[in-house]
């Protein structure tokens, strides 16, 4: 028995029906196609589904699509204007913070919501911030650092 | 996760009908961060899923002239990021920041944490060394429970099937009173290997009142009793914490794990008892410092 949902994705508003025990990530996945909520451990471990719902990051695996009801999701999809990269995106590019590319969609949610919040975080915030999204090249320095450079606005 | 219904209510009145009717089938959800797990591993598998995050009025971290109070929908990043909770409970700021991660505190709550009942859980230790109560509620009346008379076994607790926990209640800390909370863990955020608070009241050079609290070290958060005692009374120039944290640690009823022996934990519980029972006493020593 299938379920309304009415919720807002990536600035378009959205009616899908869904079964009641599919998580947010199967039904953006799945139902709406958007494949850039990779799915990783399916636990909550890895951060690789995270997705951001009215403005904060959440582990899309750990929430039941029908608790989104009425909220706003961006997915990495949505971060890109009209075929521009959103600024982070290109410091990603620009500082070799990419190594395989699993991680790097819940990354970047992470890390935007993260520089939202806090506009001018230090090394320790940015690393406690991101300590929920595990990069299994180990390349978190690259990723730190550009999430740094990227809140203080400087160019490579 | 096993198929099951799922229900929206918008109200605590709301809530408690559907409890009545669905009882022993239901499980309320609220965060769910931990439930989750549980609903895919399908060592849960309710007929009903009942919703609480539309319920807006449990939605709250809210001050009176006794304390605070933290409604259901409260997320562990509000707590957090709580101007009332840094100015009156600095403790819980410090366990909310070694808490999981930001994406789980985003989403998960406060007093759901409380009533899923993981020993491990790091909210329960620090609460019930502030002697905070939760609030319970049904269609057959409300109650109110100390926090430390609230968990029974290992996901266990005093709850009813029919029962809502709508809040937890945190009065004043009492002047020179100081207290803090720490866990340790393999990686920043994971469940406590060990973890240990700590509340005590000064009075006149001594320490008048102590209350050790363990987690992660048995089926439940653990009162060390005799080790409070060995502090209650005790002045602050000869600290028995050596022999206090000995006991702490006798008191602490761990599992061997993949994460260490139980001997290794009760040792983690040694340490930790010495470092947070001085933290409190020095914060304790810092807050009589200043008029009030």
């Amino acid at each position: 028995m299938k379920q309304r949902l009415e919720f807002t994705v990536n600035g378009e508003k959205v009616t899908i029906f869904v079964d009641a025990w599919r998580t947010l990530q199967e039904v953006l996945r799945d139902e709406l196609k958007l494949k850039g909520v990779k799915s990783g451990c399916n636990s909550g471990f890895c951060g690789s589904c995270t997705v951001l719902i009215d403005g904060r990051a959440v582990k899309s695996c750990l929430v039941l699509a029908l608790q989104t009801e009425g909220r706003d999701i961006l997915t990495i999809e949505g971060l890109s204007k009209d075929g521009a990269l959103h600024p982070l995106q290109q410091a990603f590019i620009d500082h070799f913070a990419i190594q395989c590319g699993y991680c790097t969609a819940g990354m970047l949610l992470t890390a935007k919501a993260l520089v939202d919040e806090n506009h001018n975080p230090t090394e320790e915030q940015v690393r406690e911030g991101l300590r929920g999204n595990l990069c299994r090249c180990t390349g978190y320095k690259k990723i730190v650092e550009t999430v740094l450079a990227y809140s203080k606005g400087k160019k490579v | 996760m096993r198929p099951f219904a799922y229900l929206r209510p918008t109200s605590v009145e709301e809530t408690c009908c559907m409890l009545t009717e669905h009882g022993e089938g239901a499980k309320l959800i609220a965060g769910g961060q931990s439930l989750i797990p549980m609903l895919k591993q399908r060592i849960m598998a309710p007929d009903y899923i009942i919703d609480l995050k539309y319920v807006s009025e449990l939605d709250y971290i809210v001050e009176n002239g006794e304390g605070i109070r933290i409604g259901a929908l409260a997320t562990h990043r509000d707590v957090e990021t709580s101007p009332l909770i840094r100015k009156r409970f600095p403790v819980l700021m410090e366990m909310e920041r070694w808490l999981a991660q930001v994406q789980i505190k985003n989403w998960g709550t406060l007093v759901g944490n409380l009533a899923h009942a993981d020993p491990g859980g790091d909210p329960a230790p620090p609460l019930i060394a502030l002697g905070a109560k939760v609030k319970a509620v049904s269609q057959r009346g409300k109650r109110v429970i100390h926090l430390e008379d609230f968990f029974e076994d290992y996901l266990t607790t005093v709850l009813e099937p029919d029962e809502l926990l709508v809040e937890v209640q945190i009065s004043n800390p009492p002047d020179s009173s100081g207290a803090a909370y720490r866990k340790e863990t393999i990686r920043a955020g994971d469940n406590p290997i060990g973890a240990v608070a700590a509340m005590v009241r000064l009075e006149e050079e001594k320490v008048r009142e102590a209350r050790i609290i363990l987690g992660g070290v048995g089926p439940t958060p653990i009162k060390a009793e005799k080790a409070s005692k060995l502090l209650s009374g005790a002045s602050l120039g000869a600290l028995p914490l050596g022999e206090a944290a000995r006991a702490a640690a006798e008191e602490a009823d761990p599992s061997s794990d993949l994460e260490g022996s139980a001997e290794y934990k009760k040792r983690i519980v040694y340490v930790l008892t010495k470092e947070i029972v001085s933290r409190a006493v020095e914060r304790a020593l810092a807050q009589g410092g200043r008029s009030r």
